[in-house]
């Protein structure tokens, strides 16, 4: 059976949920084969969601420079092993290398997958998630980013045999080079693209302080904070928090949008999120017809009298 | 100074989009039109550079024959000349196509600069930029909220999940800026007018060198099977908050096992 290679993805040393739930995904396609590129990566749960072998590359330039070296090495593993496909977390960065390394492979690529079937047909959800469409690479190795929660990370122990890969680094490559990294305040909150579940605001919060509440609900539910671009426009919420088009996209287990109309701008960014519940003084807003459970409501006494209510159950 | 600013002319953003029922493309002449709100962005910080750096912005589409109102929008901005790429053997070119066609297009025209928007708001793949310095074997300096440009050496902040990492290398450079980078200006009367006066190149794909076969539908890396309007969602529980709003939330939470 051939590999699956999925590139992990890791941060502050540790391997990122999304890259359990590749190698669980992988197992549908062929043999799951982890790639690392960055040194110090403690390979256990990789082994533990499956991975038959953990290619681990740990030249300093893979984290040094813009996505190339990171393109070197899945490049170099594509033409020597001639895996079934690559699978990449869909972030920003992992599309880039997604498209560099179509470009080096001469490969399809496709982005945003939220499911892979077993001959490598990929389910993408577009226009704001009103279309579903299947699409399958045609001319070479299939790369596909896959976005995260898009499926459940299953454990199924497996040899986990780690393979030390010298990566040879091409001229394009390190022509970026990053020179410092700056870690943004998150509050000890989980980031937005990854997180299970995201707390919204948007028009009807009415203004910064209005955040309180929806920091409070998410804080109680170990969520990530996310904004409408009204807010955000407005200035009442950092802008790299918005969802939706020109933002970021989440697709998280449980999204609560809290005084969002719904505009096809924020469904754009949230609408295949597994769970939505919705809050919002009006009955019309369009956000309702997305809600597996809608209360029409003033969000500034449903939403602490919720926050109450989970600290009250969870003791 | 010489800048290529790419813009795409996209459905507006606000419209609800669909695809055609013959080939599965997107339908473009069903809806209103507009330059790709991120390219806004993009045509504004290249005048910005060019003005503090004495240079000359070229604003560049590929696109069909109604994409030359994106590149007029931009000379109306304040780009000095326009390049727009069109070929009937273009539609529905996928990333990898473009990228190909754009970086051929650009290569040897002298452009220490080439910039676009960080994403379309149609396609939302956010490749293009990096797969045009994969091509070039030029820097990538993506997702941008801050560039500067220092003689030969090109630095930007650059938007992570986490915050932002500083990037720099040399020019030419391709580069991709986020949202929020700058305020666009809107055309003036003058810049409305004198856009009237300003050139723009039309290269068809055979000037560029590359064979139809590479680009279009029937070139595409990645073929789609099958496109259906997404099942509408079974009808959810809405009601209205009599006093226990947030406890009817917690225990539809509760049943569902989110706490």
């Amino acid at each position: 059976m051939s590999e699956v290679l999925v590139l992990v993805e890791t941060a502050d040393g540790a391997v990122k949920k999304v890259s359990l739930e590749l190698l669980t995904l992988a197992r549908g396609i062929g043999q799951p084969a982890a790639v690392v590129a960055e040194a110090g990566i403690d390979p256990a749960s990789l082994a533990e969601y499956g991975a038959e072998t953990i290619y681990v590359a740990e030249a300093a330039e893979l984290n040094n420079y813009v996505v190339g070296p990171k393109v070197d090495l899945l490049a170099q593993l594509v033409a020597e092993k001639s895996p079934a496909a690559v699978l990449i977390p869909s972030t920003a960065e992992g599309k880039e290398i997604a498209g560099r390394l179509a470009v080096r492979a001469n490969s399809g690529v496709i982005t945003d997958a939220v499911a892979i079937a077993a001959d490598g047909t990929a389910t993408q959800s577009i226009f704001g998630g009103s279309i579903i469409v299947e699409s399958k690479v045609s001319t070479g190795t299939p790369i596909i980013t896959v976005r995260p929660n898009s499926s459940p990370a299953e454990p199924a122990p497996a040899a986990g045999t780690v393979v030390p890969v010298q990566v040879e680094l091409s001229d394009g490559s390190t022509a970026a080079k990053v020179t410092n990294r700056v870690v943004a305040e998150q509050g000890g909150r989980p980031e937005l693209a990854e997180a299970a579940v995201v707390v919204s605001g948007g028009r009807g919060v009415g203004g910064e302080d209005g955040f309180g509440v929806i920091e409070a609900l998410a804080d109680s539910l170990g969520a990530a904070v996310g904004a409408s671009r009204a807010a955000t426009d407005a200035g009442w919420y950092p802008h790299q928090y918005q969802v939706g088009q020109t933002g970021k996209t989440v697709s998280p287990n449980l999204y609560i949008a809290n005084g969002i109309s719904g505009a096809i701008q924020h469904r754009a960014g949230m609408q295949t999120s597994k769970t939505i519940v919705v809050v919002n003084k009006d009955p019309e807003a369009p956000i309702f017809e997305l809600a597996d459970f809608g209360v029409v409501g003033d969000l500034f006494s449903v939403v602490p009298q919720l926050t109450d209510e989970i600290k009250t159950r969870q003791g | 100074m010489k800048i290529a600013v790419c813009v795409k002319q996209v459905p507006d953003t606000w419209a609800e989009k669909k695809l055609s029922d013959s080939d599965n493309t997107l339908d473009r002449a069903s809806v209103e039109a507009v330059m790709n709100e991120l390219d806004e962005y993009a045509v504004e910080e290249a005048l910005l550079i060019s003005e503090a750096n004495d240079g000359e912005v070229v604003a560049v589409s590929m696109g069909p024959e109604r994409a030359e109102e994106t590149v007029r929008k931009a000379l109306q901005m304040g780009a000095d000349s326009g390049i727009h790429i069109h070929d009937e053997s273009l539609k529905g070119s996928d990333a990898l196509a473009t990228s190909l066609v754009l970086a051929e297009v650009l290569k040897d025209r002298g452009f220490d600069l080439i910039i676009f928007g960080s994403e379309s708001t149609d396609a939302r793949m956010s490749v293009v930029p990096a797969m045009v310095a994969e091509r070039l074997g030029r820097p990538q300096l993506t997702f941008a909220n801050k560039v500067d440009v220092d003689g030969g050496t090109v630095k930007i902040q650059r938007l992570t999940d986490y915050g932002y990492d500083e990037v720099e290398g040399a020019s030419p450079a391709v580069v991709s800026v986020v949202e929020k980078i700058n305020e666009p200006r809107y055309p003036s009367f003058k810049g409305i007018m004198a856009a009237k006066k300003k050139p723009i190149e039309t290269v068809a794909l055979a000037e560029s060198g590359i064979d139809a076969g590479q680009v279009g539908l029937g070139a595409a890396w990645s073929e789609v099977a099958s496109a259906a309007p997404r099942p509408p969602k079974a009808a959810g529980v809405k009601i209205d908050d009599e006093g226990a709003g947030g406890s009817k939330i917690a225990e539809f939470l509760s049943e569902q096992k989110f706490i």
